[in-house]
């Protein structure tokens, strides 16, 4: 099992840090941590079917899948941290020793001793009332209660300092809501590796952070791993973010394992076929047949919003928060384009600017000439469809309501036989059954209620829709459909859309244009594949280097 | 159904079962004095014993049960009535002048403990039941105008809410439409939590004299009449007192078991 | 390497801020609680130097004594001498003693005030361990049993406890006398007269507390970091009382502030039980006796009472949790 030209994935290489390390040898000695047969099962329920999984000294091995796949719980499992109420079958062996025989004080021994764990949420992961310092000291204290505090206090400065928190820079005194999320993970990872534990485990430690944050904690995880010989499980949803990264993937679907292999053989041979549907929904690309860029439509001119901060002094103004900074663009009729930017960019407030919910302090939005932010007549040909297929829905209506609201905008809404036939039709054109009308939103999965939600906005039909994250929450393979009814539906309907994401991959798969914003400004535009291939602002180029790739597949023999 | 929800259901439709029926008949006349019969302990003839002018307990408690469910019932009526509608007009001008000055003013109103705006009321106008009423009516609107305020918020930031903007709806409508129903089962158990609040402070009032005025029986003012015969015949002192813990226990189980059956991520505050 | 971007801390400065921000708020109040406190006692009909010399009183006599009471002047310039008052400690002259209201407070003070922070030293020492255990212990015998305790401690009524009590602790068993004050020139039989009251006040409030604790206890051991908490190998127990215990601090101090307003009034009832010559005892002589200018002046000593805790809460949240002291 030697891994093949590996290199062929790797980013450029001044976006991420360390290097990568030398393969594993798999003869020197057994696995550090063995799943064996493991079986899960909550309140009756399973969860885990007979999960057979090794991890040796210094390996990284993914564990990726869907939701409900069952990864999580494989990594809390392996921690000894499952749910009350779960059941446990087979054997999960660290060096050797079975973790499920263990009770619970000495499994309190192992864990960040021998074990450390990084969670998804830096926001919440960490304790909100003490020192970042002091949760970092804890993992130690707690291990070696007689180690003084002085010493125990420099220890974990030491650790902050390695993860990329120097006390000069970072001090340690400081409180978790005073740091970025980036920081923030870099203190849960320090409380994780501070006794330098044998093996790591980390699940999802990126999908809350921005993508340049991203590269760089992904980076930092790979140095740990070289330096201390640990050995890593990493939980993710995303393929792309282990291909570059794990020295073997293990795919998960309904609490099984349904392959493992190391990395390279995985992509090229991708035996089970739920492993090919996950890759060909990962980098999915909608159809997207040319079109030529109508009239304009939608304008932006010079667009400016700012916040007051909290007062940082006790006399003066205080501080504002310039959110959008003069942004100016035009969207044609018919056209399809992409707004991309990190978390704080300004492009939620950019967004809501558009729908007339937010006033600006300068500058104009107009839809065909007319104001957005007052003129009924322009809302009436713009609709919004939101990220959370759970919280864009009251949940006391039923659906033939809740998609019939945006009526509210006409001044003559279809009433009786005209409006059933709008819903059955808005229905039919989001693919589903027209029947589903007097249900209540509870009866739907989440791709079934992004698809609600897309009929809702087309009921009034709409010039122009906007897609506020609108796919980030759903799995890969749901996502992919949805973006192929986006893409039908405009072609169908010569539809324009604005498509607002801060996944490049997913704007580069269902977009003609693309703006890129950063700090309240648009830094770039240009035809999506332009800006995705040759980025000219150096932004650009950051946030395209970080983003994680998949390999192309069916080039086997890579170019070194 | 959980077994809080039953027994608590039981419990308040017993005390509202013999207010109504109290209208109707009570079994001995509690304007007639027999001090032959007083402070007679509970016997056949008298279920409940008598008290100090030897009027049937009995009788007493199914007439104070009267008082103390309208007192409660009204006040509660004053604070839902008047509370939610400046919470949600509250929530809908987030961050406005018209929220900071509703939240202001309770603040302000929570500053007057019930008890005090009762004392406050009772030396202008005089001790009766409507001045209770009012007094635990007053103290109740901050706490639903709060209560609404906060959950009428955490929905104003979800995406339906902002959906419903998209659709050009404005904020009374929204916060008729989306909010209100979307808050019913909070109001709900809050409702029953203040109700049975709202029982033991009458009670209270009625004990130190500013609740309802003899003739009308109160439990409180029973508990007040019974305080120097304690040692003489404890039941007239036990029996209302035990009244008043059934009936806001009953309330209490009913509104936890509401609370728990209608959605168990309410968090209703005691206040 | 570098790193992501820190967010800058102008700390000092933001919690000055924000305690300054409380203090205006905190006269706001005060201002406008005294300016309704007045308007409603002016609302109330009759003139208080005619009621105190009766009707049969001559118009000169009424006069004089309006003047030597203050009410000769303009209401709102009575308002200004009312408030300048209150905050040089005069109080204001009473109507029915003709003694200085501040002396009448100041000696009922010291029975009502002793007894509201004995209640409160008590429900907390009541509560706290109560809701610990049960939240350690969820769903088993000792969350049970408390939680059937404090179902029961919130139904009844602390004057019908108090009763209670002294029908078992004075009468029957003779432990305690039932009722009346010794005054503080014997600590300890002024403290072994307040012990009855004071468990009769605390017990319904302990009830409140702990299931507030517990509630916002088992909350807390619901969060991440909690589970991060054990991730470092520490035991449930100790992720309790490491992490626990102050997150769910934060929620508890908001009714500990609302108890203190509840035990000032509950005081008020718990002191006709037991006799006791306090605040309450003092405001229901003056109601009677339509001392209104005792009535304003004890009411309002309440009310400032209760924002001053109120404000005592906000500082103290901003010292258990470092993020409000950024929210200026």
């Amino acid at each position: 099992m030697t891994r093949l030209a590996s290199s062929f994935w790797r980013k450029s290489p001044g976006a991420r840090e360390g290097q990568r390390r030398s393969p594993p040898s798999p003869d020197t000695g057994a696995a550090l941590l063995e799943l064996d047969d493991l079986s899960v099962a909550i309140a009756g329920k399973p969860v885990l079917r007979k999960v057979r999984l090794a991890i040796a000294p210094g390996e990284i091995v993914a564990l990726t899948g869907e939701s409900g796949s069952g990864k999580s719980m494989t990594a809390l499992a392996a921690m000894g941290l499952l749910p009350p109420g779960a059941r446990t079958e087979g054997a999960i062996r660290l060096a050797g020793r079975d973790l499920i025989t263990l009770g619970d004080r000495a499994l309190c021994a192992v864990r960040g001793a021998e074990i450390g764990m990084i969670f998804q949420e830096p926001m919440t992961a960490l304790n909100p009332v003490q020192r970042i310092g002091d949760q970092v000291a804890e993992t130690i204290r707690i291990h070696a209660p007689r180690t003084p505090r002085a010493e125990v206090l420099s220890q974990a400065a030491r650790t902050l300092a390695r993860v990329g928190l120097p006390a000069e820079r970072v001090p340690p005194t400081r409180y978790p809501h005073e740091l970025s999320g980036g920081q923030r993970q870099r203190v849960g990872i320090a409380m994780a590796i501070a006794l330098r534990p044998r093996m790591l485990i980390a699940d999802e430690p990126t999908t809350a952070l921005d993508v340049t944050t991203q590269a760089r904690i992904l980076g930092l995880l790979r140095r740990l791993v070289q330096e201390d010989g640990m050995a890593l499980m990493m939980i993710t949803h995303d393929l792309a973010v282990v291909a570059d990264m794990a020295d073997r993937i293990a795919v998960m679907n309904e609490g099984r394992i349904v392959e493992e292999a190391p990395t390279t053989r995985l992509f090229r041979e991708m035996r089970h076929p739920y492993t090919r549907a996950l890759f060909e929904a990962s980098r999915h690309r909608a159809s997207l047949p040319p079109r030529p860029a109508g009239e304009p439509l939608l304008q932006v001119h010079d667009a400016y919003r700012s916040y007051a901060l909290p007062r940082t002094r006790l006399l003066g103004s205080a501080p504002r928060h310039e959110a959008v900074r003069g942004v100016s663009f035009d969207i044609g009729l018919g056209e399809r384009v992409g707004l991309v930017g990190e978390s704080g960019c300004g492009k939620s407030t950019l967004t809501r600017a558009i729908l007339g919910l937010e006033p600006l302090q300068r500058g104009s939005i107009t839809l065909d000439g007319r104001d957005v932010a007052t003129d009924p007549a322009a809302r009436r040909r713009m609709q919004v469809v939101f990220q959370d297929p759970y919280g864009s829905f009251n949940p006391r209506h039923r659906v033939r309501r809740l998609i019939t609201e945006p009526f509210h905008l006409l001044d003559d809404p279809p009433k009786g036989a005209a409006r059933d036939d709008a819903v059955a039709e808005a229905l039919e054109a989001v693919g589903l059954d027209p029947s589903v009308a007097d249900r209540t939103i509870h009866a739907f999965s989440g791709g079934q209620r992004q698809r609600l939600a897309i009929a809702r906005a087309l009921i009034i039909r709409p010039d122009l829709l906007i897609f506020d994250e609108a796919v980030s929450a759903l799995d890969v393979r749901v996502r992919a459909r949805i973006l192929d009814l986006v893409a039908d539906l405009s072609t169908r309907f010569g539809l324009a859309y604005l498509f607002i994401s801060h996944d490049l991959s997913v704007v580069r798969g269902i977009t003609d244009r693309v703006m890129v914003m950063q700090a309240g400004e648009i830094v770039e535009r240009g035809p999506t594949d332009a800006v995705f291939d040759a980025p000219r602002h150096a932004y650009t180029q950051t946030l395209m280097a970080a983003a994680p790739r998949l390999p192309e597949i069916g080039q086997d023999e890579p170019v070194a | 159904m959980s077994r809080a929800l039953i027994a608590g259901a039981a419990l308040t439709a017993l005390f509202v079962l013999a207010a109504a029926l109290s209208f109707a008949w009570t079994p001995g006349d509690v304007a007639a004095m027999n001090i032959a019969e007083r402070l007679q302990p509970p016997s056949a003839e008298h279920w409940l014993g008598t008290d100090h002018f030897g009027r049937d307990m009995l009788s007493m408690i199914m007439i104070g049960a009267r008082t103390s469910i309208a007192v409660a019932l009204v006040a509660v009526g004053i604070g839902m009535g008047l509370g939610v509608p400046l919470g949600l007009a509250a929530a809908a001008n987030r961050g406005g002048w018209l929220d900071e000055v509703i939240s202001r003013g309770s603040d302000l109103v929570f500053a007057f403990p019930s008890l005090v705006i009762a004392i406050l009321i009772t030396a202008i106008f005089g001790p009766g039941a409507v001045n209770a009423i009012l007094a635990i009516g007053i103290f109740n609107i901050p706490v639903f105008a709060r209560l609404t305020r906060g959950a009428a918020m955490a929905l104003w930031s979800r995406e339906f809410i902002m959906a419903a903007r998209v659709a050009g709806k404005r904020g009374p409508r929204i916060s008729v439409e989306h909010v209100l129903p979307n808050l019913a089962n909070l109001l709900i158990v809050q409702g029953t939590i203040q109700f049975s609040l709202g029982i033991l402070a009458e009670a209270g009032l009625s004990y130190v004299g500013l609740g309802a005025q003899p003739p009308i029986p109160s439990w409180g003012r029973m508990l007040a009449d019974a305080q120097t015969m304690v040692s003489l015949a404890p039941h007239v002192a036990i029996i209302p007192g035990l009244a008043i813990v059934l009936m806001v226990l009953g309330l209490n189980l009913l509104g936890d078991g509401l609370r728990d059956r209608l959605d168990p991520r309410l968090n209703a505050v005691r206040a | 390497m570098p790193l992501d971007p820190g967010v800058a801390r102008p700390y000092r400065a933001a919690m000055l801020a924000y305690a300054v921000k409380r203090l205006i708020s905190l006269a706001i109040s005060l201002l406008v609680a005294s300016a309704v406190i007045f308007a409603v006692v002016e609302i109330a009909p009759g003139d208080p130097a005619r009621f105190m010399l009766g009707i049969n009183a001559q118009p000169d006599t009424v006069a004089a004594l309006r003047a030597e009471l203050g009410l000769d002047v303009p209401k709102w310039q009575r308002y200004l001498n009312w408030l300048g008052g209150m905050i040089t400690g005069d109080f204001g002259t009473s109507y029915t003693y003709r003694t200085p209201v501040a002396q009448m407070v100041a000696d009922r003070l010291w029975v009502s005030l002793p007894l509201a922070l004995y209640a409160l030293t008590l429900s907390t020492a009541i509560a706290f361990p109560a809701a610990l255990i049960a939240a350690a212990r969820r769903g088993r015998g000792p969350d049970v049993a408390v939680m059937g305790a404090t179902q029961l401690g919130v139904a009844v009524p602390n004057f019908w406890f108090a009763m209670l009590l002294v029908l078992l602790f004075a009468i029957n068993l003779g432990w305690f006398s039932a009722g009346g004050f010794p005054g503080w020139s014997d600590p300890l039989a002024a403290l072994k007269a307040l012990t009855l009251p004071a468990i009769a006040l605390a017990l319904p409030q302990a009830a409140i507390l702990a299931r507030v604790m517990r509630s916002s206890l088992i909350d807390v051991l619901g969060e991440d970091f909690i589970r991060t908490a054990r991730a470092k190998g520490l035991s449930m127990r100790q992720a309790l009382w490491r992490h626990g215990v102050r997150n769910a601090l934060i929620p508890v101090l908001t009714i500990l502030g609302l108890q203190f307003a509840f035990l000032l009034a509950g005081a008020i009832i718990i002191e006709q039980v037991f006799y006791l010559p306090g605040l309450g005892r003092l405001i229901f002589q003056a109601i009677t006796q339509r001392d209104l200018v005792v009535v304003e002046s004890v009411v309002m000593l309440l009310v400032f009472a209760v924002i001053m805790v109120n404000f005592a809460v906000d500082l103290a949240y901003a010292a258990v949790d470092p993020r409000l002291r950024r929210r200026a």
